[in-house]
C-alpha cells in the first residue's frame, strides 16, 4: 500500500511537470524565434550561473569544514611525505579547478545569446595551443617527479633492524605471525596446509620454532616494521589508513610493505580526543560477503611496552607440539627434544 | 569511386530514397537501416540504464540506513532482503551488476552504438554503414548478451558478485562467493557475445568512415563527432580482444581445472590443486581493456560536446586540429597506462613509476581539450538550448573529475587513496556523469533528426538542473570520504570506527542519489511523450548547423538522401564567418572568393 501511494504520488508529480512543460511550449511557439531564444538564453544562462555559484559555495564550504577534519593524521614517516604531496596536489589542481570552472560559468553567462550580436570567428591559434600543451606538461612533470622521488623511497629495501611480521588474509580474517626471538619467519609450504596448520608452516625449518601468532598487531613506535603479506584463498588487501599503508595480499605471490610508525595509540587517542580510539587493519580488496568485516586491532606502543609484551609471547610451535608431532612424523628427534626439554 | 558506386547500388536496391514497402518486422525489428539500429541501441540502453540506476539506489539505501528495516523493499526484491535488511550477498551482487551494466551495456554499447550508428553515415554523407547486415548482427548479439545477463539476475544462487572487474580467484571459486557459480558463468558467456557485438560494430564504423565518405568529405573536413566515434572504434577494436582472451582463460580455470590465474589456494579447510598460476596476470589483461574502456566511454561524449558547443555558440570549435591531435594522443596513451589500477598489487616499483608517468601525461591532451572548449564558448553567442547546457555541464564535470585523476595517477598518493571513495567520486564524475551528459546532450540535439519532433525544453531544463546539482551532491562528498580513508565496496561501516564517523555524508549522498534517479524519469517521460506527441519539426535545419545530416529530409528514409549524395566543399565549423549574411555556412556550400580571402587572413 505504502509503495503504491509513493508510486502514485511520483507519477502525479511527473504528469504535472509534463503539463507545465506543454503549456510553456504552447505559449512560446507563438513568439518570434530569435526573441524566444534570447529570452530563454537569458533565463537559462542566469540559472546556469546561479547553479555554478551554489555549487561553488557548497564545495568551498565543505572543503573548509571537512578537509582538516576528515584526513586522518599520518601516523608513519612516509605518511607525512604522502600528506605533503596531497597538499601540493590539492593547491595545484585546486587553482586549475577554480579558474577553469569560473571561466566556464562566467563565459556561459556573459556570452549568452543576443539577437544583435555576432560571435567572433576565431578558429585556431597555434601559439596558444602550444602554450597550453607545454605548461600542463611541465607542471605535471614536476608533480610526478616529486611523487616518484618518494615512491622509490617508500618501496626501498627495509632496514635490516626492521621487525619481521607476517600478515595473511583469509575469508574473513587476518592471521598475524611474528618472527620471534630470531626475528626470522619460518618458511611455509602451501602443500602442508591443514586445518590445524593453515599457514602451512614448515616445522622442520628451525626458524619457525620461535615464531608466534598474535591476536593483535603490536608494534613499537619509531621502529621500522616489515610486513610480509600473503593470502590463503582470494585476493585481500592489507590496509592501514592512518599509516598510509596499502598492499594487496595475493594467494601464491608474496608481497611486502615496510613503514615506521611515529604516533603511539595513546598519543593518537589524545590527538583525536577519543579515549576509545584504536588503529585498525582493514581489507581493501573485495574478497567476498564478509569483506567489510575483516578487522584486526593494531597497537603502536613504546619500545619498553613492546619488549614487555614480546617477552610474554609463547612460541606457537611449542604450544602445539603434541598436535604437530601427530601430524608430521618426519620431525627429527632433536627438534622434539628441543621443544620438550622436560622429557630429557 | 568506391563511394559513389556503393551509394548508387544502395539507392537502386532500396528504390529512390526509401519509399519501398516495409513491414513492421523489417522496419522496426530486423532492420538494416543504420538509423533504426542506432535507435534500437538507444532503447535497449535506456532500459539497462534504469535497471543499473535502480541497483545503485538500492545499495545506497543500505549505506545510508544500515540499521533500518525496509519491509516494502523486501516485498518487491524478496531474494535480496532478509528480515527487512539487504543481505551482504545481494549488496555485492548489486554493486557488481551496477558497474557491469553501466560501463558495458549503457556507456559502451548504448552511447557508441546509438551515436556511431546514427551519426557516422549521416555526417559523412553515406547511405548506410559499410555492412548493414553486420551492423544488425552487432545489435542482435548485444540483445543476446543482454538477455543472458538479465537471466543471471534471477538465478537462485545469485548473480555475479566479484565486482565488475571480476578479479580471480574470487570470481572463479564458488566456495569463495556464491555468485561465482552460475552467476559468473552467465556473466562470462554474456560478455563473450558482448565483445563479439562490439567488434562487429567497431570494424563496421572504421570501414564506413574510411571508405564511404561522400565526395569532398576529406578526413580533415569530418565533424569532431565522427572523429571521436572513429577513434572510439579503433580503441575498442584493439582492446576488447584482450578482455576476450582474459575471459577465455578464466573460463578454462573455472571449468577445466587449468591454473592460469590460480596458485596456492587453501579454502574451506582444503588445499586446492592449482599451482603456478598468477592472479595478477588477469588484472593486467583486464585493465589492458579496462583502462582504454574509460576512453571508449568518454571519447564519443567529447565529440558530441565539441559539436554542440560549436553549434550553440555560433562559433567554430577552437583548434579543430588540436582537438583531433589530442584525441589521437588520448588513444595512444590510453594503451600505456593500464597498470595504474594496480599500483598496490605488489608489482615492481619501477614498473609502477613508468605507468605513473604516462598516466599524468594523458592529462595533457585532456587539458588541451578543456582549454579549447572554454575558448570555443569565449566571445560566442551561446543559444542556451537543453543540449547546450548539458554540454556545458559535461565540461564542468569533466574538469572536476579529471583533475582528481592527477591525484590518483600519482602512484605515491595512490597508496593512500587506492580503492577508497575518492576513486568512486573521481570516475563517476569524469566517466559516469560526464559521459551521461554527453549522451543526454546528443539525444536532445539529434532528437528532431531521429523522430521528426522536438523534446520539450522546459522538462529538459528541469532534468538538467536537478541532475547537474544532484550529480555534484552525490559525487563531490565522496572525495572527502576517500581522503579520510573510507574504502569502497563496504556493505556496512559500523565495524570500523575509522570509517563510521561520516554518516551524515553518506546520508547526503544517498538522498541526492534517490532524487537524481527519480529525476531521470522526467527525461524518460519527455522522451516517449515527445516521440509521439512532441512539437513537430518543420524546418530542415532547426539548429542552423553546418553538418550533412541536416541536408536530408526531416525524417530520412533508408538511404538518407532522396537524390544524389551531397558534395562537401568546406569544414563543418564555418559559424559567424562573415559580418554579413547568415551566421552559418553548411558544408555543401562551395567556397567563394571571400572564403579564400578570409582563410588567407587567418594564416597571417
Amino acid at each position: 500500500m505504502q509503495i503504491l501511494l509513493i508510486i502514485l504520488a511520483f507519477v502525479l508529480v511527473l504528469v504535472v511537470i509534463l503539463q507545465v512543460g506543454k503549456v510553456v511550449e504552447l505559449v512560446s511557439v507563438m513568439r518570434d524565434e530569435d526573441e524566444r531564444t534570447e529570452d530563454t538564453s537569458n533565463s537559462v544562462g542566469f540559472l546556469f550561473l546561479l547553479s555554478g555559484i551554489i555549487l561553488g559555495v557548497f564545495i568551498a564550504y565543505t572543503t573548509y569544514t571537512e578537509y582538516g577534519k576528515f584526513l586522518p593524521v599520518p601516523a608513519s614517516e612516509h605518511g607525512v611525505w604522502i600528506q605533503d604531496l596531497v597538499d601540493i596536489t590539492l593547491y595545484i589542481t585546486g587553482i586549475v579547478f577554480i579558474i577553469t570552472n569560473v571561466l566556464l560559468f562566467y563565459f556561459a553567462y556573459k556570452y549568452r545569446y543576443k539577437r544583435n550580436r555576432k560571435a567572433l570567428y576565431y578558429p585556431y591559434n597555434n601559439r596558444i595551443e602550444i602554450l597550453w600543451t607545454v605548461i600542463p606538461t611541465l607542471v605535471l612533470t614536476i608533480i610526478i617527479g616529486l611523487g616518484l622521488n618518494k615512491w622509490f623511497k617508500i618501496f626501498s629495501a627495509a632496514p635490516t633492524e626492521a621487525i619481521q611480521i607476517e600478515v595473511t588474509g583469509k575469508q574473513f580474517a587476518w592471521v598475524v605471525r611474528y618472527g620471534g626471538k630470531d626475528n626470522e619467519l619460518g618458511k611455509r609450504d602451501f602443500t602442508l596446509s591443514t586445518v590445524e596448520n593453515e599457514l602451512g608452516v614448515r616445522w622442520k625449518d628451525k626458524q619457525s620454532k620461535d615464531d608466534f601468532l598474535s591476536d593483535e598487531i603490536v608494534i613499537p613506535v619509531n621502529t621500522p616494521v616489515h610486513v610480509n603479506i600473503g593470502a590463503l584463498d582470494v585476493i585481500h588487501s592489507f590496509y592501514l589508513p592512518e599509516f598510509r599503508v596499502m598492499m594487496d595480499a595475493v594467494p601464491g605471490i608474496p608481497t611486502k610493505f615496510w613503514f615506521r610508525p611515529t604516533i603511539t595509540t595513546e598519543q593518537m587517542r589524545e590527538i583525536k580526543k577519543n579515549p576509545e580510539f584504536d588503529y585498525e587493519l582493514a581489507c581493501n580488496q573485495l574478497c567476498g560477503t564478509g569483506h567489510w568485516n575483516m578487522k584486526k586491532t593494531v597497537k603502536v606502543v613504546t619500545e619498553a611496552e613492546y619488549k614487555a609484551w614480546f617477552a610474554e609471547q609463547k612460541s606457537y610451535y611449542k604450544q602445539n607440539i603434541a598436535k604437530i608431532q601427530g601430524e608430521d612424523a618426519s620431525l627429527d628427534n632433536d627438534v622434539i627434544a628441543e621443544a620438550n626439554p622436560s622429557k630429557n | 569511386m568506391v563511394t559513389s558506386a556503393t551509394g548508387e547500388h544502395a539507392l537502386s536496391m532500396i528504390g529512390a530514397g526509401g519509399h519501398h514497402k516495409e513491414t513492421f518486422i523489417t522496419k522496426y525489428i530486423f532492420s538494416t537501416d543504420h538509423k533504426m539500429i542506432g535507435k534500437q541501441f538507444l532503447f535497449t540502453g535506456m532500459a539497462w540504464a534504469v535497471i543499473g540506476g535502480l541497483f545503485s539506489v538500492l545499495f545506497r539505501v543500505q549505506l545510508a540506513w544500515p540499521d533500518e528495516t525496509f519491509p516494502f523493499l523486501e516485498q518487491i526484491f524478496s531474494n535480496w532482503f532478509d528480515e527487512g535488511h539487504m543481505t551482504p550477498e545481494a549488496y555485492y551482487a548489486l554493486v557488481t551488476m551496477h558497474g557491469t551494466i553501466m560501463v558495458f551495456f549503457v556507456l559502451t554499447a548504448s552511447l557508441s552504438g546509438t551515436f556511431a550508428n546514427f551519426l557516422i553515415p549521416l555526417q559523412i554523407g553515406a547511405r548506410d554503414m559499410a555492412s548493414p547486415i553486420m551492423n544488425a548482427l552487432s545489435y542482435w548479439l548485444f540483445v543476446l548478451s543482454s538477455l543472458i545477463m538479465l537471466a543471471s539476475i534471477f538465478l537462485p544462487t545469485g548473480m555475479a558478485s566479484a565486482g565488475w572487474t571480476i578479479y580471480p580467484p574470487l570470481s572463479i571459486l564458488p566456495q569463495a562467493s556464491s555468485g561465482s557459480g552460475m552467476g559468473m558463468t552467465l556473466w562470462l558467456v554474456s560478455m563473450v557475445f558482448f565483445i563479439a557485438s562490439q567488434l562487429l560494430a567497431g570494424i563496421n564504423y572504421i570501414s564506413t568512415v574510411l571508405n564511404l565518405r561522400t565526395k569532398g568529405m576529406l578526413m580533415t573536413r569530418m565533424p569532431l563527432t565522427v572523429w571521436a566515434l572513429f577513434f572510439t572504434a579503433v580503441v575498442g577494436l584493439l582492446s576488447f580482444p584482450v578482455l576476450f582472451s582474459a575471459a577465455v582463460l578464466l573460463v578454462f580455470d573455472k571449468g577445466l581445472g587449468t591454473s592460469f590465474y590460480l596458485s596456492d589456494i587453501f579454502i574451506g579447510g582444503k588445499a586446492l590443486g592449482y599451482s603456478g598460476g598468477n592472479a595478477i596476470l588477469f588484472q593486467h589483461l583486464f585493465w589492458f581493456l579496462g583502462h582504454p574502456e574509460v576512453y571508449i566511454v568518454i571519447l564519443p561524449a567529447m565529440g558530441i560536446v565539441s559539436e554542440i558547443l560549436s553549434i550553440s555558440s555560433r562559433k567554430p570549435v577552437f583548434g579543430y586540429k588540436a582537438m583531433i591531435l589530442s584525441l589521437l594522443g588520448i588513444v595512444v596513451l590510453s594503451f600505456l597506462v593500464w597498470a595504474h589500477h594496480m599500483f598496490v598489487t605488489g608489482m615492481n616499483p619501477f614498473l609502477g613509476s613508468v605507468f605513473a608517468l604516462f598516466t599524468l601525461l594523458i592529462a595533457v591532451p585532456s587539458s588541451v581539450k578543456v582549454f579549447n572548449w572554454l575558448t570555443t564558448i569565449w566571445r560566442g553567442n551561446i543559444k542556451m538550448t537543453v543540449a547546450a547546457v548539458f554540454s556545458l555541464g559535461f565540461v564542468s564535470m569533466f574538469i572536476s573529475g579529471g583533475l582528481t585523476g592527477i591525484w590518483l595517477g600519482n602512484a605515491t598518493v595512490d597508496i593512500q587513496l587506492h580503492d577508497t571513495y575518492f576513486v568512486i567520486g573521481h570516475f563517476h564524475l569524469v566517466m559516469g556523469v560526464a559521459a551521461f551528459f554527453g549522451m543526454f546532450a546528443g539525444i536532445y540535439h539529434w532528437f528532431p533528426k531521429m523522430f521528426g519532433r522536438f523534446m520539450n525544453e522546459t522538462l529538459g531544463y528541469i532534468h538538467f538542473f536537478i541532475t547537474f546539482i544532484g550529480g555534484y551532491l552525490i559525487f563531490w562528498p565522496m572525495h572527502y570520504l576517500g581522503m579520510s580513508g573510507v574504502p569502497r565496496r563496504y556493505y556496512d561501516f559500523n565495524e570500523f570506527h575509522a570509517f563510521n564517523e561520516y554518516h551524515d555524508m553518506n546520508l547526503l549522498i544517498s538522498v541526492s542519489a534517490i532524487v537524481v534517479f527519480a529525476a531521470q524519469f522526467i527525461f524518460v517521460i519527455n522522451f516517449f511523450y515527445s516521440m509521439k506527441k512532441g512539437r513537430k519539426s518543420t524546418e530542415l535545419n532547426p539548429w542552423k548547423a553546418n553538418t550533412l545530416e541536416w541536408t536530408t529530409p526531416i525524417e530520412p528514409g533508408h538511404g538518407n538522401w532522396l537524390g544524389e549524395l551531397p558534395t562537401v566543399y568546406r569544414w563543418p565549423y564555418d559559424y559567424s564567418k562573415f559580418e554579413e549574411g547568415p551566421d552559418f555556412i553548411p558544408q555543401t556550400v562551395p567556397l567563394t572568393e571571400a572564403d579564400i580571402e578570409s582563410d588567407k587572413r587567418l594564416l597571417h
